[in-house]
């Protein structure tokens, strides 16, 4: 327990996928202006991750990885070449899944994330998801935490950002940082504060 | 004063509308305003009146600096006396720390205020008092030894990335003068950390004494044997509880004593520009954590986990950083439920940053920068919980 337990604060703090790796910025820098909507993609993203990040790990380990195939008698195949297309394609899948479940169940969060909720499919954070588990090794329960780490991570980024970008409403920008400019600079100043965790062995 | 005011009226028409020196406005209004009150008064629009303006605040918080930066200084010369070894007094221990103190202070105002200057003059906007603040902040963070260019270069990105580009004083997210010492901290680590930065000597060329170390009671507390008192190896190092409250420690200038913090907070809260909640929830919160670790250490743990809570009160930075910092009203969470969550998680996250993370010796700067970034989303949900409280109430 404490093993997973280390792992998700590892994901979420120390290893922030968003302010340590830099990945799904396109989304975090376009969905961060309304607390709400950002919200909204934070518990998307970290929806997908949870699904993506053990789907792909049953793939990875029943079809892709070299001797995953025994199963059906070809040990000798390795199918790994494939991971990267099979893995987006995955998240596509699934991201169409959510889509669809969010346009029934919930017709706010849907007509409020908008353009972005496909945007997420080819969101870097879910891929990078992914990519992680399988450089790293994780097992099933493992990958399990890992994505939702990674997700309430990559959410609580978002969420702080969306925030900050309300109180600077008020700010007097310079004209030529108005918006993505000093939304970067903000992104660079919170993974400099992020910075507090590395180091921490867990 | 007359003359002040004479000269100053008599070169005013130079930089009004019109003037050969309009273009310098901001730097004429920065001294007028400095020397002077201004008689300026808001003409239109909804206003509150009071005694308290940004200037009158800002000089509060100086005044609330001066114990610490006067024992700092004190404390600069008379680290550097015990490690030569030499006979001192309060004087010459004084003048000694002057002549560290002097040039960083003298640098940090050269070049902020260049930054303030040049952003005031483009932009046409005010300089406010509020880089005095800063400007005294920063210096009393640093190590003595640290490089005049290198200040320099920290005060500059705390200037311009910490406050200007989000449009000057009152708008920033982050505290500038940490944002500066941060930067510092992560670009020259061995500037601003290790064990030959904190007491203004050099083994190079001075002759110290025998046995000498120059690490701060948080550096020795760090590297104690496993199963070792961390309070005794501090006791043999020389750091007992009543040196470290006073401050005649090595360590960041202004920051060793809890004593004169406590003077400042004193200031601070019964002139009700620091708030009290934010203090008091840092406090509460650093007491949480560490009873919690005290209590679920084992005998073989990290012997940093046992430290007993007062201790931490007096170590490092952490007085320093909850009653001047912290409290920066622009950074911090505005609501009053919120500043206690905000406070709160600041000592926790200092303690636990102090205690886990082997990579840094002190945390105080990072939570704090750290709580500055969710502040704004505190004060979002308070302020979310306090309309649904309302509405409820409304609907009755």
């Amino acid at each position: 327990m404490e093993h997973y337990l280390s792992l998700a604060i590892k994901a979420i703090f120390i290893e922030n996928i968003l302010l340590a790796f830099f990945l799904g910025m396109c989304s975090f820098l376009a969905c961060s202006k309304k607390i709400e909507t950002a919200i909204g993609l934070g518990f998307a993203v970290v929806f997908v991750l949870v699904i993506t990040v053990p789907a792909n790990w049953a793939i990875n380990n029943f079809f892709l990885k070299k001797g995953a195939l025994s199963w059906v008698g070809l040990p000798q195949v390795d199918l790994s070449f494939l991971s990267f297309i099979t893995y987006i394609a995955v998240i596509a899948a699934l991201v169409q899944l959510v889509e669809m479940v969010l346009d029934k169940y919930s017709q706010k969060l849907y007509a409020s994330l908008g353009i972005f909720l496909p945007l997420i499919a080819v969101n870097c954070s879910i891929l990078g998801g992914s990519l992680f588990m399988t450089e790293r090794g994780y097992n099933f329960p493992e990958s399990c935490v890992y994505g939702f780490g990674a997700g309430v991570g990559w959410a609580l980024a978002i969420v702080a950002m969306a925030a900050c970008r309300h109180k600077m409403r008020y700010s007097n920008i310079p004209k030529g940082l108005q918006g993505l400019g000093i939304t970067m600079l903000m992104t660079g100043l919170m993974a400099m504060t992020f910075m507090c965790f590395a180091g921490i062995d867990l | 004063m007359k003359f002040l005011l004479k000269m100053l009226d008599k070169v005013r028409p130079l930089f009004e509308k019109g003037g050969k020196l309009e273009k310098l406005y901001p730097l004429f209004e920065a001294n007028d305003t400095f020397l002077f009150t201004t008689d300026e008064v808001t003409k239109k629009g909804s206003h509150i009146r009071d005694a308290l303006d940004s200037k009158r605040l800002m000089f509060t918080v100086v005044f609330a600096l001066l114990p610490c930066t006067l024992l700092g200084i004190y404390n600069t010369g008379l680290q550097r006396f015990l490690a030569l070894g030499v006979d001192y007094s309060l004087l010459s221990c004084f003048l000694e720390g002057l002549k560290v103190f002097l040039p960083l202070y003298i640098v940090t105002l050269a070049a902020g205020g260049v930054w303030e200057v040049l952003f005031a003059t483009v932009r046409k906007h005010e300089i406010n008092e509020g880089f005095l603040v800063t400007s005294l902040l920063f210096p009393l963070i640093c190590p003595p030894m640290l490089p005049l260019w290198q200040a320099a270069v920290g005060i500059s990105f705390g200037v311009i990335f910490g406050k200007e580009v989000f449009g000057g004083v009152g708008m920033n997210i982050l505290n500038p003068a940490l944002t500066a010492r941060a930067f510092l901290f992560f670009t020259y680590p061995a500037q601003m950390s290790g064990d030959k930065v904190w007491i203004f000597a050099d083994k190079a060329k001075d002759k110290l004494v025998d046995g000498f170390s120059g690490a701060t009671a948080l550096a020795v507390a760090a590297i104690t044997p496993e199963k070792a008192n961390v309070v005794e190896s501090m006791n043999e190092a020389g750091f007992s509880f009543w040196d470290l409250f006073v401050g005649f420690v090595p360590g960041s200038i202004g920051e060793t004593s809890a004593l004169c913090c406590l003077i400042g907070a004193a200031i601070l809260i019964f002139t009700k520009i620091g708030s009290w909640r934010t203090m008091v929830s840092c406090v509460l919160g650093a007491l949480f954590i560490t009873l919690i670790m005290n209590f679920t250490s084992g005998e073989d743990s990290n012997p940093m986990l046992k430290i007993p809570f007062h201790y931490h009160l007096v170590l490092g930075g952490f007085a320093f950083g909850i009653v001047f910092m912290a409290t920066d009203p622009v950074s911090s969470a505005t609501t009053a439920a919120g500043k206690w969550i905000y406070g709160f998680c600041i000592g926790v996250l200092a303690i636990i940053i102090r205690c886990v993370n082997p990579a840094y010796p002190e945390g105080v700067m990072l939570a704090i920068l750290f709580m500055n970034v969710f502040a704004p989303l505190i004060d979002h949900f308070v302020a979310q919980a306090n309309i649904k409280r309302r509405l409820a109430r409304g609907q009755k």
